[in-house]
């Protein structure tokens, strides 16, 4: 009896987190499907089978071509996260193994950065851009980038270096380590999954940052957040066009995350039953 | 072999050389079908001025809005194009931020671009800016619908008739609404629509004194008019649907009537796109016998931001591309339908542009009946008519919009959205320094 309750109750939150799941994935489906329907199909009201064309997504590439959108993409992805690495992981030390008094405060206070909407900084942050002739650099970029997802990592880092027992520090200390030696060669190897799982985020992070990606380029430095924006226009229908870009623009961080899903679930939720 | 290597060597020096001495010019600009096509045919530009590379940056309407008046603002020099609307350039060209364009050219011909569309994007009898495309607004029926009602569209119509006809071909149960318009909150977008429909009905948003105007009879007319039309004939839902949603209503055969963008013309008669595109008839947007109709004008043009380093490269670009000589370019690869419409009086004279496009003499009626000085009935003491050309109108004007939408879905009466209407717009014009 219990056993047969307890099968109910699999099968029902097996099928409660399907749909769930599906519920959540259905925009982005719609999506990909939409990118192989014509542009008369894409208006004609909800429709679940496409004719199958890929006229739209040889039209995007034609109008704009998507390999710079994308390089530029992956170099500020990739080159933020390995600065907010860089920077984040010392702070995140000394902050889970050496704390202060005010070390919660400063914690607290730089989540409360992103609570700030963005837009209230744009003027100072365009103005500081143009006066470093940082603006429409990919250097510039990945500085902003690096800064505003930086919270976030330290945060991530705090937590998991919090689970590693202080003992073992001390015990390198006593062996002679230095504090170099002691992050790099004996924290940050215990580390690696919630390293790894920090950097995965802030790659998917930095990759869907819209707002100042577009803002802060034009030509050189723009990202695919500038190449779907490029195709959304508020007079004529080009959905299917539409479509085919974000498709393109979502794909590589879609199969990156797909792959790399176990640990990013393992690293958000590490320490969470504790 | 060696002189083959020397031949190479002396072609890579030279290209490098041409590269070196190339001078490169961003242009901003919109994604439609007009300016996407521009971008395919820049290969003539160059063949002419090899020493100019065009970079193209395309962005959404409002966020290239942001971006340029960012730029140009803060003299960030990231454009040495932008291509803006009829409501920016006369505050922007007051403020000195573009160039006047008084070097684009002998055989331009700034005589033939259409005076109400020039008057618009001239300052003291300068011109800032050269209309890419422009347009104005009217009514697009379905004719057969028409005849089923058992009416006639006359070429200039009233809202009583435009009433009439709307609830004759309502057919909820055919899916059919008598009319679409505007209802997404927007000073570009419910508040276009609802600005020109009130200057028809005697409404404006400020007088002489900037003492704004929706505590006025007018206004209430105006808005109780569309509120009223709407909801006995309009689409559910209609206070989300701005310029798209009702193009994708339209083209489905859902529309009697829509009254938008004259650039819509060529979408609703596309048989590729279209599901009724033989069935559309066009007249001019409606009056109420007062002197003015409920249509608007709008021109995206190309200008030059005074702080560009290249304002010589740029300003052959913009003439090329405002040029009659594109125009025929253009019909010459694409077909007179395709060439971009409502700037230029020559476009409309030629027999050829007019057996492509059947609605060309409404457009050209429609924007010449629009006029961006003297928009409203009463005398107002800004120009734009369906924006007001001041900086506040952006934000003030998606502020009633909200409001006007809000009383379109049923969330609050008319009164009350114009209450709060002239709330708003008081405490804005105080702030701004124009009523104290």
């Amino acid at each position: 009896m219990a056993r047969s309750v307890t099968t109910r109750h699999k099968t029902i939150a097996t099928v409660a987190a399907w749909i769930v799941a599906l519920l959540i994935f259905f925009p982005i489906l719609y999506t990909i499907i939409t990118s192989f329907k014509s542009e008369q199909e894409a208006i004609q009201g909800f429709n679940l089978i496409p004719s199958g064309t890929f006229e739209s997504y040889s039209e995007v590439q034609a109008q704009s071509g998507y390999f710079k959108f994308f390089l530029n993409s992956v170099i500020l992805s990739v080159g933020s996260t390995i600065l907010a690495l860089l920077v984040a992981i010392p702070a995140a030390w000394s902050m889970a193994f050496s704390p202060t008094k005010r070390t919660k405060d400063i914690l607290m206070w730089m989540l409360s950065t992103k609570m700030m909407p963005a837009v209230a900084v744009l003027f100072p942050i365009y103005l500081i851009f143009r006066n470093l002739g940082l603006l429409d650099s990919r250097i510039g970029l990945m500085v902003m980038l690096m800064l505003i997802n930086l919270p976030i990592v330290v945060w991530m880092l705090y937590t998991y270096f919090r689970e590693i027992p202080g003992e073992i520090l001390e015990a390198a200390r006593m062996d002679g380590a230095s504090l170099w030696n002691e992050i790099i060669y004996v924290l940050t190897p215990m580390a690696v999954p919630g390293i790894a799982s920090t950097m995965l985020l802030n790659i998917i992070l930095a990759w869907n940052e819209a707002f100042w990606t577009i803002r802060l380029t034009t030509t050189d430095a723009a990202p695919l957040t500038a190449f779907i924006s490029s195709f959304s226009s508020p007079q004529g229908l080009f959905w299917a066009k539409l479509s085919a870009a974000s498709t393109l623009a979502i794909a590589p961080i879609l199969i990156m995350g797909w792959f790399s899903q176990k640990q990013l679930v393992r690293g958000l939720t590490f320490g969470a039953v504790k | 072999m060696k002189l083959r290597t020397l031949i190479l060597g002396l072609c890579s020096t030279s290209a490098l050389a041409f590269a070196a001495h190339a001078e490169s010019i961003t242009i901003a600009t919109v994604n439609n079908g007009d300016m996407v096509r521009m971008q395919k045919l820049t290969d003539d530009f160059t063949k002419a001025n090899p020493d100019i590379q065009l970079n193209w940056v395309t962005l959404e309407e409002n966020v290239l809005r942001e971006r340029v008046t960012t730029d140009i603002a803060t003299k960030g020099g990231q454009y040495d194009v932008m291509t803006i609307g009829t409501y920016e350039v006369p505050i922007w060209a007051k403020q000195s931020w573009l160039l006047p364009l008084d070097k684009l050219g002998d055989d331009y011909d700034v005589k033939d671009i259409i005076p109400a569309i020039a008057g618009g994007l001239s300052v003291d009898g300068k011109l800032y800016a050269a209309p890419f495309y422009g347009e104005s607004s009217f009514v697009m029926y379905r004719k057969d619908l028409m005849d089923k009602a058992g009416l006639k569209m006359p070429d200039a119509p009233t809202w009583d008739f435009i009433k009439q006809a709307a609830d004759k071909m309502t057919d909820r149960a055919n899916g059919v609404n008598g009319v679409c318009l505007r209802g997404k909150a927007g000073w570009g977008e419910n508040m276009a629509f609802l600005t020109a429909m009130s200057n028809s009905f005697g409404a404006r948003w400020f007088d002489e004194n900037w003492k704004p105007q929706f505590d006025q009879p007018e206004w209430k007319n105006t808005l109780q008019f569309y509120v009223d039309l709407m909801k006995a004939d309009g689409p559910e839902g209609a206070s989300s649907n701005g310029f798209n949603e009702n193009l994708a209503l339209f083209q489905q055969g859902k529309c009697g009537m829509w009254i938008d963008a004259t650039v819509a013309a060529s979408f609703v008669s596309d048989p590729k796109n279209s599901t009724v595109a033989d069935k559309v008839g066009y007249a001019l947007a409606p009056d109420n016998g007062l002197g003015k109709r409920g249509n608007w004008l709008w021109a995206w043009s190309l200008a030059i931001p005074a702080g560009t380093k290249k304002a010589d490269a740029a300003e052959k670009f913009v003439s090329w591309a405002t040029s009659k000589h594109y125009a025929e370019l253009v019909a010459s690869k694409e077909g007179w339908a395709n060439v971009p419409p409502g700037t230029r009086s020559s476009l409309y004279a030629n027999p050829e542009y007019q057996k492509a496009a059947p609605f060309a003499k409404m457009t050209l009626d429609s924007i010449n009946a629009a006029d961006p000085t003297h928009p409203t009935v009463k005398p107002v003491p800004y120009v734009g008519v369906q924006f007001v050309a001041i900086p506040e109108f952006q934000g003030l004007g998606t502020t009633v919009g909200q409001l006007f939408s809000a009383a379109l879905a049923g969330q609050s009466s008319v009164d009350d959205a114009l209450k709060q209407a002239q709330d708003a717009a008081t405490a804005a014009m105080t702030e701004g320094g124009y009523i104290k």
